[in-house]
């Protein structure tokens, strides 16, 4: 079976190197809807990996010592590898898409959680001192000081997650035929690979991945003012 | 524009820190009445600074009471307390996420003022610390250190505290901004009369700075508590003579004008070196000596001679 060839050009049939036709006869069927549903993979993982994230950072921020079993936990997790974690969560969620969720959520924990924790730590003591001595309440020197202070931690976070979940996403595919490793995926499994799907569905991915980047580069900037100054 | 100074007791304070043997504080008691500017000096592990951050609590102390206008420390909650007593601290630390303008005005929010008062009074404490007022826009990242302590005092100042606390604020500073924040923090403290304490290593900062003096030794001892001219004068015991050095009569002559000096009008005379009379006697000595000169001719700003000051004046002065 060779999928997605179509009536195909002479390009597509000798399957040169790039055949720009077959992008345009299949953008709409096939490349824009695994785009789309990459999209909605990745900000559906990092959305809810931040929000355990940001959370669990904030609960445990005053808990001594917390974050060091967080840490070694995170790094045992982050070493298994992402086609063995959906097999590993297979028997208990099934081939669903819960299933590639939870496994990517767990990833974006592994990078945000550490990182947002860094974050919450980086208000210098003479900084805590000042503001405990001009009366500020705990949870306000929690919300006013340290945590518009762990903005550039928490984007370099969300950075790193996003970038990764965005690549470690295409192997949803081997689960589930969505997002950006399903184009990739079939080509794959054709006798003779389909290298114009194959570049496409990549390229796709890596441009998807450098534009969210430079989105949060933007969001940077704009909540962090005082860092570009001096 | 000042709400009162308040009157700072400590009451035979102790503390004394889990797993060491000498107490960082034994029995202190000091009045403080409202107003003065009292220093609190002495060697490394006398407790100037544990003492200090007793008063509002960033320490917690053993036995003992704080007043502050007769109410114990320990009557408030904390962060109310700390809201009204300014605080100034050597690594400054402020908020760099936040504007000058946004640091002054930490404490007026805290306390609920709306922001037309909050602008307002930025404003005024800006003129008072000596900076400008487009500084309120600017990040402390943006700022020398000396600006940054300009600020760190603004902050403290912002909501009117009665009292000041103040834990080696220039140590920090080269010496030229040193000096040039201590003069204007006297002159700030003639202007808006609050009660200052302010903790230092440096005796000679001490001696500058202070109405009083409270000199600790180690283990959190009061040694002696004084004004600097009769510290200078009767130190209390070696410990203090040695604190405070042995040029102390020369110390003393810093701390007094030729305005000090009962001059006699009739010996004055045209000729010889010129001082005004806001020269400290001590600098008085000095140009004799640099001179060679037997006496100078004082005269006041307009230019109008005083009398002459010879060295017999200095001696008569201490």
């Amino acid at each position: 079976m060779i999928p997605n060839f179509g009536h195909g050009s002479a390009c597509v049939r000798g399957d040169h190197t790039f055949c720009w036709d077959w992008v345009q006869q299949h953008w709409h069927d096939t490349l824009l809807p695994a785009l789309v549903q990459h999209v909605e993979l990745t900000l559906i993982a990092v959305g809810i990996g931040f929000a355990i994230a940001f959370t669990l950072a904030m609960l445990t921020h005053r808990i001594r010592g917390f974050d060091k079993p967080v840490g070694v936990f995170s790094a045992l997790l982050y070493t298994i590898p992402s086609l063995a974690l959906f097999q590993l969560l297979v028997p208990f969620t099934g081939i669903t898409y819960t299933t590639v969720e939870i496994a990517l959520v767990a990833y974006t924990l592994v990078i945000l959680y550490p990182n947002i924790d860094a974050g919450l730590n980086s208000a210098s003591p003479e900084v805590l001192e000042a503001a405990r001595g001009m009366g500020l309440t705990p949870r306000q020197v929690l919300w006013r000081v340290e945590l518009p202070l762990a903005v550039p931690a928490i984007v370099a976070g969300l950075r790193i997650a996003v970038v990764s979940t965005i690549s470690i996403g295409t192997i949803a595919a081997f689960l589930l035929p969505k997002g950006l490793g399903y184009p990739i995926f079939i080509a794959l499994q054709s006798p003779t690979p389909f290298k114009t799907e194959i570049y496409t569905a990549g390229a796709l991915a890596i441009g998807l991945a450098l534009v969210c980047d430079g989105l949060l580069v933007l969001l940077r900037r704009t909540l962090v003012p005082w860092s570009r100054v001096a | 524009m000042t709400a009162a100074a308040a009157e700072l007791v400590f009451d035979r304070v102790s503390k004394r820190y889990a797993g060491r043997e000498a107490a960082a504080l034994s029995s202190l008691s000091l009045e403080i009445p409202a107003g003065t500017f009292c220093v609190l000096v002495g060697p490394s592990g006398g407790g100037k600074t544990t003492a200090l951050k007793m008063v509002n609590r960033l320490i917690p102390f053993d036995e003992g009471d704080i007043r502050i206008d007769g109410r114990s420390v320990r009557d408030l909650p904390t962060a109310e307390l700390r809201r009204g007593i300014g605080y100034v601290i050597q690594q400054i630390g402020l908020f760099p996420h936040m504007t000058v303008g946004e640091n002054i005005g930490v404490v007026p929010k805290l306390l609920g003022w709306d922001r037309a008062r909050t602008r307002t009074r930025t404003g005024e404490l800006l003129d008072l610390v000596g900076l400008a007022q487009d500084d309120a826009q600017r990040y402390p990242a943006q700022l020398s250190g000396g600006q940054r302590q300009r600020v760190g005092l603004a902050r403290a100042l912002a909501a009117d505290p009665p009292l000041l606390l103040m834990d080696e604020p220039f140590g920090a500073l080269d010496p030229i901004t040193r000096a040039r924040l201590q003069a204007e923090l006297r002159r700030l403290h003639h202007e808006v009369e609050k009660t200052v304490v302010f903790v230092t290593h440096d005796v000679d900062e001490a001696i500058t700075m202070g109405d009083r003096i409270a000199i600790l030794r180690e283990g959190g001892v009061l040694a002696q508590y004084d004004t600097p001219d009769a510290i200078l004068a009767h130190p209390a015991d070696d410990f203090v003579a040695q604190f405070i050095g042995e040029d102390r009569a020369l110390r003393r002559l810093a701390l007094r004008t030729l305005a000090d000096v009962p001059l006699d009008p009739a010996a004055a005379t045209g000729a010889g070196l010129r001082v005004t009379s806001s020269t400290t006697v001590r600098n008085a000595v000095s140009l004799l000596l640099e001179s060679d000169a037997d006496h100078l001719v004082v005269e006041n700003a307009d230019g109008d001679a005083l009398g002459t000051f010879r060295w017999h004046d200095a001696t008569d002065v201490l």
